[in-house]
C-alpha cells in the first residue's frame, strides 16, 4: 500500500517550569507514536482530553517541533526544508489544517472570500477573474451562498464558519487535510452536516483527512482507520470499525462505554458511571 | 457559545445607527470640540479679525470690547486672533509627536511580537528604561541638541511617547499572535511582515487608534508646558503655552484674559482629546 504520510516514534517533551506546589521537570506530551495515512485515507486519532493529540497534529503540520521521530510526506521528512519561500509555500500546499474553535480560526476583519482570495493571491498565478472562479466554486463546495461568502466572520454561525474554514484550506488544495476537533464546537445536527460535507469533499476532491476528536461516535463515520491514544502513547490502533465494535485495549473499552450508542438510554444520574 | 445554524447575515447599518443614537453628550461634545479646534487651525486667517502679530502701542492692555473681543496684549496684539492662530501650532505640535509615536510605537511592538525571544525581551527592557525619562528632561536634552523651536519638543515627546504606544500594542498584538487565525495564516505559507500587516495591524487598530487619541491630548499638555518654560516655540508665535506665559504679567496686573483664555483652549482640548480616546478605547475592548 502507498504511503501519504508517515509518522514514526514521535516523541515531544514540554519542559514545565515550577508553579505552585509543583517542581520544574518535563512534560511528556506525546510517547513514541508511530502511524501511516495512504494517499485519499482517513485515519482518525482519538483520546480523551491531554492525550496529546493536538500536539501530534501541530506537530505533523509544523506547527511544533518533535522531540523526537520522523514525519515523512510522499516518503520525503517533513522537517527537511523550513526556510525559504518556495519551501514555505510548497508546504502549505501540503498539508493543511481546520482548527477546532470557529470563532477564533478566521481573521474577524476579513470576509470569508477575502479570506480565501488572499491563499490564491499568494500561491497561484492568476488573474482576478479565474481567482474569483475558484473562489465561488470553493464556497459552493463547502454549501455556503454568495451573500455568506460576502460576509465577515462575526455574521456567520459556528456551522457556516467551520464551512468557511474548510474551504480556506481546501484552496491550496493540500494532499492532507488535519482536522483537530474540527466539530467538536458545533451543535449535534450542524456536526452531522459538516461530517456529511467532509465525507463528500473527500470523494470529490481525494484529499486524505487525520481527524482529531475525543467523539467516538463522529470517528466512527468519518475514518476508514484509527489510532487510540492514551497519555501520549498510542494503545490500540487499526480499522476503524474493527476498534470501535471489538476493542482490544482496557482504556479504549473504557473511552467505549462513556458513548451514547443508538438505542442508549441514560440511566439515573446517581448511578451512571464514567465519564469524559 | 453555541452554533445556531440559521443565524441571518446581519447588515451592518441599522446597527451603526443604533450605535450613534446611544452615543452620550460628553462623547458628541467632544468630536464637536476637536472638529471645531482643526477648523479653527486650518481656517485661522479667515476666522481671525486681525493679523496675530500685528502690534499696537496705542491699543496695548485693553480690556474685553466690541473691538477686541478677549482685549489686546501688552504690544496692542488682539488677543482672540491669537487664540485662533494659536491653534495652529498648538495642535501640529501634539498631531507630529503622535504620528511619529504611534508609527514607531506600533511597528517596535508588532514587531517583537512577531519574532519574540530575544528581541522581544530587548525591547522590553528598553521600553522599561525609556520609562524611566520624565518628557521635561527629555525636552531639555533635546533642546540642547536641535535649538529651540517646533522640532526639539516634538522629538523629545515622540521618543517619550514611543513606549506608551509601544506597550499597550504589544501586549495587544501578543494576544492576537497566538489566535489560531494566525496560525492559519502561517500554515497558509503567507509571509511574517504580510501576516503582520494585513492581520495583526488591522486587529490590534482600534486599540492603536484610541491610543493615539488620548495621546494627542496629553501630547498637546505636555507641549504647552515646555513652552511655558521656554524650551519649545518661541515668541512672537501664536502658541497657547506660550501665551499662558505670555499673560503673566498682565494676570498680575489684573487682566487675566490672555492666559485665561489660551489655559481654557489647553484644558479643554485636552480633555475632549481624552474622552474620545476613553470612548475609542472602550469600544476596541469591547471588540476584542
Ligand atoms: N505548548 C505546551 N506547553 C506545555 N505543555 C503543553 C503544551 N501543549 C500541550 N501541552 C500538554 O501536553 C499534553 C497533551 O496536550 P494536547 O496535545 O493538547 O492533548 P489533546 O489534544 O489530546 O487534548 C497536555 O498535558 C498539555 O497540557
Ligand atoms: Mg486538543
Amino acid at each position: 500500500m502507498s504511503e501519504l504520510l508517515g509518522v514514526e516514534n514521535l516523541r515531544k517533551v514540554f519542559p514545565v517550569r515550577a508553579s505552585a506546589g509543583e517542581p520544574a521537570g518535563d512534560l511528556v506530551a506525546v510517547d513514541d507514536v508511530s502511524f501511516t495515512l495512504p494517499p485519499g485515507g482517513s485515519l482518525a486519532v482519538v483520546g480523551e482530553s491531554g492525550s496529546g493529540k493536538t500536539t501530534v497534529a501541530r506537530m505533523v503540520v509544523g506547527l511544533e517541533t518533535p522531540t523526537a521521530g520522523r514525519i515523512t510526506l510522499d516518503g520525503e521528512s517533513r522537517e527537511a526544508a523550513r526556510a525559504g519561500r518556495g519551501a514555505r509555500k510548497a508546504r502549505a500546499r501540503q498539508i493543511q489544517m481546520v482548527f477546532q474553535d470557529p470563532y477564533t480560526s478566521l481573521d474577524s476583519r476579513q470576509t470569508i472570500e477575502g479570506a480565501i482570495e488572499e491563499l490564491l493571491r499568494a500561491h497561484f498565478d492568476w488573474d482576478a477573474a479565474r481567482r474569483r472562479e475558484r473562489v465561488a466554486e470553493l464556497l459552493d463546495q463547502v454549501g455556503l451562498d454568495k451573500r455568506q461568502g460576502g460576509a465577515r466572520p462575526r455574521a456567520l454561525s459556528g456551522g457556516q464558519r467551520q464551512r468557511a474554514a474548510i474551504a480556506r484550506a481546501l484552496a491550496l488544495e493540500p494532499r492532507l487535510l488535519i482536522l483537530d476537533e474540527a466539530v467538536a464546537a458545533l451543535d449535534v445536527s450542524v456536526q452531522a452536516q459538516i461530517i456529511n460535507l467532509l465525507t463528500d469533499l473527500r470523494a470529490e476532491t481525494g484529499v486524505a483527512y487525520l481527524f482529531i476528536s475525543h467523539d467516538l461516535g463522529v470517528v466512527r463515520q468519518i475514518s476508514d482507520d484509527c489510532v487510540v491514544m492514551h497519555r501520549g502513547r498510542v494503545v490500540e490502533a487499526g480499522r476503524t470499525t474493527a476498534v470501535l465494535d471489538d476493542p482490544q485495549d482496557a482504556y479504549t473499552r473504557r473511552l467505549l462505554s462513556a458513548v451514547p450508542r443508538p438505542g442508549w438510554v441514560p440511566r439515573r444520574r446517581a448511578t451512571s458511571g464514567a465519564s469524559v | 457559545m453555541t452554533a445556531v445554524t440559521s443565524t441571518p447575515v446581519t447588515a451592518s447599518p441599522p446597527s451603526r445607527l443604533r450605535r450613534w443614537r446611544k452615543a452620550d453628550p460628553v462623547l458628541i461634545l467632544s468630536v464637536l470640540w476637536c472638529a471645531l479646534a482643526i477648523l479653527v487651525a486650518v481656517a485661522a486667517p479667515l476666522l481671525a479679525p486681525y493679523d496675530p502679530s500685528q502690534t499696537d502701542i496705542l491699543a496695548a492692555a485693553q480690556g474685553l470690547s466690541a473691538q477686541h473681543w478677549f482685549g489686546t496684549d501688552e504690544v496692542g496684539r488682539d488677543i482672540f486672533t491669537r487664540v485662533l492662530y494659536g491653534a495652529r501650532l498648538s495642535l501640529l505640535g501634539p498631531v507630529l509627536v503622535v504620528v511619529i509615536a504611534t508609527a514607531a510605537g506600533t511597528a517596535l511592538a508588532i514587531a517583537a511580537v512577531w519574532f519574540g525571544g530575544w528581541f522581544d525581551r530587548l525591547l522590553t527592557r528598553v521600553l522599561d528604561i525609556a520609562f524611566a525619562f520624565p518628557p521635561l528632561l527629555l525636552a531639555v536634552l533635546s533642546v540642547v541638541l536641535f535649538g529651540p523651536g517646533l522640532t526639539a519638543p516634538v522629538v523629545a515627546l515622540a521618543v517619550a511617547y514611543t513606549p506608551y504606544i509601544a506597550r499597550v500594542v504589544r501586549s495587544a498584538a501578543l494576544r492576537e499572535r497566538h489566535l489560531p487565525y494566525i496560525e492559519s495564516c502561517t500554515l497558509a505559507g503567507l509571509s511574517g511582515p504580510r501576516i503582520c500587516v494585513r492581520h495583526i495591524l488591522p486587529n490590534v487598530l482600534p486599540l492603536v487608534r484610541a491610543q493615539a487619541v488620548t495621546s494627542l491630548g496629553s501630547s498637546l499638555l505636555d507641549l504647552g508646558a515646555i513652552s511655558f518654560v521656554g524650551l519649545g516655540i518661541q515668541p512672537p508665535s501664536a502658541e497657547w503655552g506660550l501665551m499662558v506665559a505670555d499673560g503673566r504679567t498682565a494676570l498680575l496686573n489684573g487682566s487675566p484674559q490672555e492666559s485665561l483664555a489660551a489655559g481654557f483652549m489647553i484644558i479643554i482640548t485636552v480633555v475632549a482629546f481624552n474622552m474620545l480616546g476613553e470612548r475609542l478605547a472602550e469600544r476596541a475592548e469591547v471588540r476584542a
